[in-house]
């Protein structure tokens, strides 16, 4: 299976280790991903916060590549450019919003490309099929599965699981054997790209988060996000200095776990490098 | 908050729009478009809260202690424009100047700076950043887009 890929700037950054996680949790499941030629910024929080237009017009031109490049399926892992590639698709309904995007990012949008994110691409690969190849069952895990912002939200534009209760994740983490908790912050914000302007938006929002996992007996935390993981993983020690608690949790990528259940190493998916490592 | 998202809403329906364009609130929104998803009136607040920060700045009306997140921001689409892609070293740099000189905090300037070890030992810092190979066209869309900091 060939998958178009958006990857975004972020896991070609400083979350290179989820770029890492996917390309070898996918490749042990033969599903080639084949970057956008050229893609550029889709312009995240600062574009949709400062100049509507340009949050059209960046995603709409990686659109408009990803479809010149023949590819129906677009996966794009970071949920923030997942949905403002989507919101591109939602403007571009309108024959005069694209036939205008089209001549701004002077490429052809057509807006018919179905765009993925990471549980909608799992979700095509197969859950029987995830499940038949899991060699390692992740029995000691017991997840907390946190779906942030923008994987649900906002509804009409991602149309995808229930906004307020999804359980989509959860259905992927259970096919690899893990135990997953109930608990009540799994749509909450952790504060996204809040972290280096107002530190501590995030650091109070992303602690609620972690302190509520462990209380409903989590021992580990997935998410589907590079900013997520950023805010729990990176900045836990930040928040365990600032709140006075320890946590401890680790943090995953979905993909870190299929991974691992598929029988792949910590190192071969990049978890050694977070900062939370198990004890 | 010092004001809130539904008050918001309000402010802009009776007409009293330059309260809400210096308020502190439509800085502090993390845009996690929960308002949007939950009005029961189905306001896209999120939406109307991007209009307000973009008239906000387009006004000058800018609330002084939120200025950090509009400079973070600003070079978040600077960095964009120059490399088509994030350089994120170069973006935190900017930033990280732009506030100091605002504020004269010399301690903000340092903050943080203990992450980078721990970041280059984890292979997640770039010094060497990758750039879009068609910056032209990425001006060139900048250009097109008239926003304030399309120009």
């Amino acid at each position: 299976m060939k998958i178009g890929y958006y990857p975004g700037c972020a896991l070609h950054g400083s979350s290179n280790d989820y770029d890492q996680s996917l390309r070898a949790c996918l490749g042990a499941l033969d599903v080639q991903l084949e970057e956008i030629k050229d893609w550029i910024c889709c312009g995240a929080t600062a574009a949709h916060s400062l100049n509507h237009e340009l949050s059209l017009a960046l995603p709409a031109r990686n659109l408009a590549l990803a479809e010149r490049d023949g590819h129906q399926q677009l996966f794009a892992p970071c949920p923030l450019c997942s949905m403002q590639l989507l919101n591109v698709k939602k403007a571009a309904a309108d024959e005069k919003i694209r036939r205008d995007l089209s001549e701004i990012i002077e490429a052809d949008l057509r807006g018919d490309a179905d765009v993925l994110n990471i549980m909608q691409l799992f979700e095509r690969i197969g859950l029987g099929r995830l499940k038949s190849a899991v060699k390692n069952p992740l029995d000691s895990l017991t997840a907390a599965c946190y779906y942030g912002c923008l994987l649900t939200r906002p509804p009409d534009v991602v149309h995808f699981d229930d906004f307020e209760q999804p359980t989509s994740m959860e259905a992927v983490v259970g096919a690899l054997g893990a135990k997953t908790v109930e608990w009540n912050y799994k749509t909450e914000c952790c504060g996204a790209g809040m972290t280096m302007a107002s530190e501590e938006i995030v650091l109070d929002l992303s602690q609620k988060i972690l302190s509520n996992a462990a209380e409903h007996g989590a021992n580990g935390l997935v998410v589907a996000c590079p900013m997520c993981h950023v805010n729990l993983d990176m900045k836990q020690a930040a928040i365990e200095r600032r709140y006075g608690k320890k946590l401890g949790l680790v943090v995953y990528y979905l993909s870190d776990l299929i991974g691992l259940a598929l029988g792949l190493s910590a190192e071969q998916l990049g978890i050694n490098r977070h900062f939370v490592t198990k004890a | 908050m010092d004001v809130t998202p539904s008050q918001l809403m309000r402010l802009v329906q009776l007409g009293q729009t330059k309260t809400a364009l210096r308020s502190q609130a439509i800085w502090e929104c993390v845009s996690c478009q929960t308002c949007s998803a939950r009005c029961p009136k189905e306001v896209d607040c999120a939406g109307v809260m991007d209009a307000l920060r973009e008239s906000s700045l387009a006004n000058g009306m800018v609330a002084p202690s939120r200025q950090p997140v509009v400079s973070f921001q600003k070079a978040f689409l600077a960095n964009i424009r120059r490399n088509g892609r994030l350089n994120e070293i170069e973006l935190i740099g900017q930033f990280k100047t732009d506030v100091f000189f605002r504020t004269g905090r010399l301690a903000f300037l340092f903050k943080d700076a203990s992450l980078a070890p721990q970041l280059s030992k984890r292979k997640k810092l770039h010094l060497v950043s990758e750039k879009a190979r068609d910056l032209g066209i990425v001006r060139r869309i900048f250009a097109r887009c008239s926003g304030q900091t399309g120009k």
